[in-house]
């Protein structure tokens, strides 16, 4: 059985109450289909479980594959220290059919974040070690692609369509609550 | 599910065909950790598939001094193409005429279907296997086991003149 080996902290982009009773953390990449497809079901299954689910995003950007994985990671971070990590992770993800560095640059603009400091912090890689971070911390805990799901810290290895992941966390957080 | 090659079994010598005019010879990597990553197919048609991913993790992999080493029945042009498509910065190896006979030495092939398993083996730099797992066919086994086992490995580098003072610098 996976589990996740980073425990979440501060430093985490947590969606909902921080103290849920239930946790999902998705590894995911801006420009990987399979995470777009992801995208509308976890915040139909947020909805779903309302405050008593937080959602953390961490990033898995196969770069080799997908050559604005990491931009879009770093621009996310970036949007993050503004206070706007997920307008840019939406925006992102609603816009992936036409990502590029064009694109990342308008939603930049959209947000109102400066466009001469997000350049400074791609061309410096000012937010890299946090996402190589992020990417270390998911192959220790045993991520093998994306999206990577984790309920409650234990890898989710079925399906993730809307059904299947809200089973999945209400069996997840019944067993929590036996123990 | 065979049962594969275990640890502490010396890990059987091949030669097998890298690119279509280059072999490539286990024993020649004598002196360095080697990853032996067994896989039924290329041309998995996800985005995270096993070989995609460890070629996101080699820099932690190479910070061990290990070399992987991808090993299906695949043959050599189908490898270029699948790396080429894919970036992958490690060799292929084709386990193709006679067919599977490595994976056959390693106890990791599947007769019923002609592939390899999922198969993994890491082998010290003496050549013995330190570690070995064998994944259900249809799961990406990912790549935590294979850094726990590189982790374990007992340390020979300075032996061998490469402190590697890079470990720590990003």
């Amino acid at each position: 059985m996976a589990t996740l080996k980073v425990p979440i902290t501060r430093n985490d982009h947590i969606r909902g109450p921080i103290n849920a009773p239930i946790t999902l953390v998705e590894y995911g990449d801006y420009e990987c289909p399979h995470c777009a497809l992801a995208y509308p079901i976890v915040n139909q299954v947020q909805s779903f479980f309302r405050e008593r689910m937080r959602f953390v995003f961490r990033h898995f950007p196969l770069t080799e594959i997908h050559p604005h994985a990491e931009i879009a990671a770093e621009s996310a971070e970036f949007a993050g220290a503004a206070g706007r990590f997920w307008d840019m992770h939406d925006a992102l993800f609603e816009n992936q059919s036409s990502l590029s560095i064009t694109t990342i640059f308008l939603i930049a603009a959209e947000l109102g974040l400066p466009e001469t400091a997000l350049r400074h912090a791609l061309e410096t890689g000012q937010y890299r070690d946090k996402v190589r971070s992020d990417f270390a911390g998911g192959v220790r805990s045993g991520v093998n692609g994306t999206p990577t799901f984790f309920i409650n810290g234990v890898r989710h290895d079925g399906p993730y369509d809307y059904a299947s992941l809200v089973a999945g966390i209400q069996m997840r957080a019944a067993a929590d609550t036996r123990t | 599910m065979a049962s594969i090659l275990a640890a502490g079994t010396v890990a059987p010598n091949f030669t097998l065909r890298v690119t279509p005019d280059q072999n490539l010879t286990l024993s020649d990597l004598r002196g360095r950790p080697v990853i032996l990553a067994f896989y039924p197919a290329d041309w998995s048609p996800v985005c995270g598939d096993q070989m995609t991913l460890y070629n996101e993790v080699l820099a932690e992999f190479r910070k061990h001094d290990a070399e992987l080493l991808g090993i299906s029945v695949d043959g050599a042009w189908c490898h270029a193409a699948f790396a080429r498509h894919r970036h992958l910065h490690f060799p292929l190896l084709s386990d193709f005429e006679p067919k599977g006979e490595v994976a056959r030495k390693y106890r990791a092939y599947r007769g019923s279907e002609g592939v390899a398993e999922r198969a993994l083996f890491v082998l010290d730099r003496h050549g013995t296997i330190a570690w070995s797992y064998c994944s259900p066919i249809a799961v990406n086994p990912g790549a935590d086991g294979i850094l726990d086992a590189l982790e374990k490995l007992p340390d020979q580098a300075s032996s061998h003149g490469h402190l590697e003072s890079t470990d720590h610098a990003k």
